[in-house]
């Protein structure tokens, strides 16, 4: 069991912010970090790895101190902490082979090939970083991260420079490593679907503190009342056709028709931000395709 | 005419050779310094460091010679304890090219660190490896370029020295008369076909060693793109 409880001024673009924290995590969890950026997800992730210092507080694993700003005798440096870190820009060492960047960490031969075939970059080991492509590096990268058997293995926004299909594929990785080592995992994700297939707990960071945590349903889905369909998104454009006003709204990466009656037409206008809901009650869902088997 | 003799080339030579090793070996742990410290007094010793590239050779040979002489307290205690003088002799020659040429070999190491993406280092503590260790096999290996511009610049100005050898080692044959300053000692005495034939050795092996560094910097940059 994790206990987190730190407090640290952060100088942000905004000016100075505290940055206070109260959590618990259970052995084994897949805790997913999310909100806003600035809110102090990354250094929260920072802290756990001994990267940077807090002004008060302590992080405890089952009894041993991490840190403790009450005696700095008790800072565990980040060396023998035994974590894993996925970086957004993947930090491969340049000068070694895929398979020397494993081996890095340790000599288990027979565990770096196991990780990378469980993610199929067997073939590549022997190439060197830069001969691959964003997806693949990640994949080394995370393959690396658990090299040293780690106790806690921390993943900041390890997919948001890929692309959807590569995003996919990357997901049902760490999900895979997740099952077979049972690893207690933080992840800052702005994804909400990704958070969704991969955190079995989710905490929602503002201005440097938890305003929100539970399971990932409830935290991420922003409904009320009975609604059961809601998005948020922006007026792109109303326009007449015949007696009907029609808005375009953009929500997320789509842009969808909404019929809308005369006196919502007279309120609304080009560029205000809406929230689309309905009662779900029989909506048609028709199957695009299988993901990866 | 004299004849030609290699000693002066040799002794050059073997002047930037220890120079260069003494450098390397302290200048790696001071650049690292240099590019990891948050200190207040980063600009001082950064000031310090690039001193001696603006200063005039002779101010530099002369506060050498003012400090290590057999009257200033350094130089008596070398004398008294281990017999060593520091001054007008090799020795004293070396102890002064690591002034002169500090910042030619710290300088290049410092920015190439800096210049190194944060995140490297930090894996390297994550996958459980101390200081040295990161230096030795993350640091060192990528930033290659800047290493081998900093040795290879290093002794080329240690070779190129002239102020500080004249004002520390005299010119003493076979321990402290170096390459340019035969050359200085044969124009003084209008022996100019000596001149002339130094000068082109120098002038030689100066331009192949950098064009050596040019052509490798050339070519790692040509790899990495």
């Amino acid at each position: 069991m994790f206990k987190i409880e730190v407090k640290k001024i952060l100088n942000g673009s905004m000016g100075e912010m505290p940055l206070e924290v109260n959590l618990q995590i259970k052995q084994g969890e897949f805790v997913a970090l999310t909100g806003t950026s600035g809110s102090g997800k990354t250094t929260l992730l920072r802290i756990l790895a001994g990267l940077e210092s807090i002004d008060e507080g302590q992080i405890t694993l089952n009894n041993t101190y991490w840190c403790d700003s009450s005696n700095k005798k008790n800072f565990l440096p980040t060396q023998k902490r035994e974590i894993g870190y996925l970086f957004q820009d993947y930090a491969l060492f340049p000068n070694m082979s895929v398979l020397k960047n494993l081996l890095f960490v340790n000599k288990d031969e027979a565990l770096a090939n196991k990780l990378l075939n469980m993610v199929e970059l067997e073939p590549l080991q022997h190439q060197l970083p830069n001969k691959l492509s964003g997806g693949q590096k990640q994949r080394v990268a995370l393959c690396r991260a658990l090299m040293g058997k780690p106790k806690l293995l921390l993943l900041d926004e390890p997919l948001s420079a890929l692309d959807l299909n590569m995003r996919k594929k990357l997901q049902e990785d760490i999900l895979k490593f997740h099952e077979e080592f049972k690893i207690t995992t933080i992840m800052v994700s702005h994804d909400p679907s990704e958070i969704y297939k991969l955190s079995s707990h989710v905490v929602l960071l503002e201005q440097g503190q938890i305003i929100k945590q539970g399971l990932a349903k409830e935290v991420l889905l922003k409904t009320s009342g009975s609604q059961k369909f809601s998005f948020e998104g922006e007026i792109l454009e109303i326009y007449s056709a015949d007696i009907l006003k029609i808005a375009i709204v953009s929500i997320g990466s789509q842009i969808v028709k909404v019929v809308l009656d005369s006196s919502q037409a007279k309120e609304l206008q080009r560029g205000d931000s809406v929230t689309i809901s309905t009662k779900a009650f029989l909506p048609t869902i028709s199957k695009i395709k299988t993901p990866f088997s | 005419m004299t004849e030609l003799s290699f000693e002066p080339f040799l002794i050059s030579f073997k002047l930037a050779f220890f120079t260069t090793c003494i450098l390397f070996i302290f200048a790696v742990p001071f650049a690292w310094y240099l590019s990891q410290t948050k200190s207040k007094i980063k600009p001082i010793i950064e000031a310090l460091t690039a001193l001696p590239i603006v200063l005039p050779p002779t101010v530099i040979g002369f506060y050498v010679l003012f400090s290590l002489s057999a009257n200033s307290t350094i130089g008596m205690f070398f004398e008294e304890n281990f017999g060593i003088s520091l001054v007008f002799n090799f020795t004293g020659l070396v102890i002064a090219s690591c002034f002169y040429s500090l910042p030619f070999m710290v300088q290049p190491l410092q920015a190439a660190i800096e210049n190194l993406p944060k995140s490297l280092i930090e894996a390297s503590y994550i996958c459980g490896k101390n200081t040295f260790e990161t230096i030795l096999f993350v640091i060192l290996p990528n930033i290659k370029p800047a290493l081998i511009t900093a040795i290879v610049i290093t002794f080329a100005h240690t070779v190129g020295e002239f102020g500080v050898v004249l004002m520390i080692g005299g010119s003493i044959p076979g321990e402290t008369k170096v390459a340019s300053i035969a050359i200085y000692e044969f124009v003084e005495t209008l022996d100019y076909d000596m001149a002339h034939i130094y000068s082109a050795i120098m002038l030689g092996i100066s331009f192949i060693v950098l064009f050596f560094v040019y052509l490798f910097n050339f070519k790692s940059k040509a790899k990495h793109v």
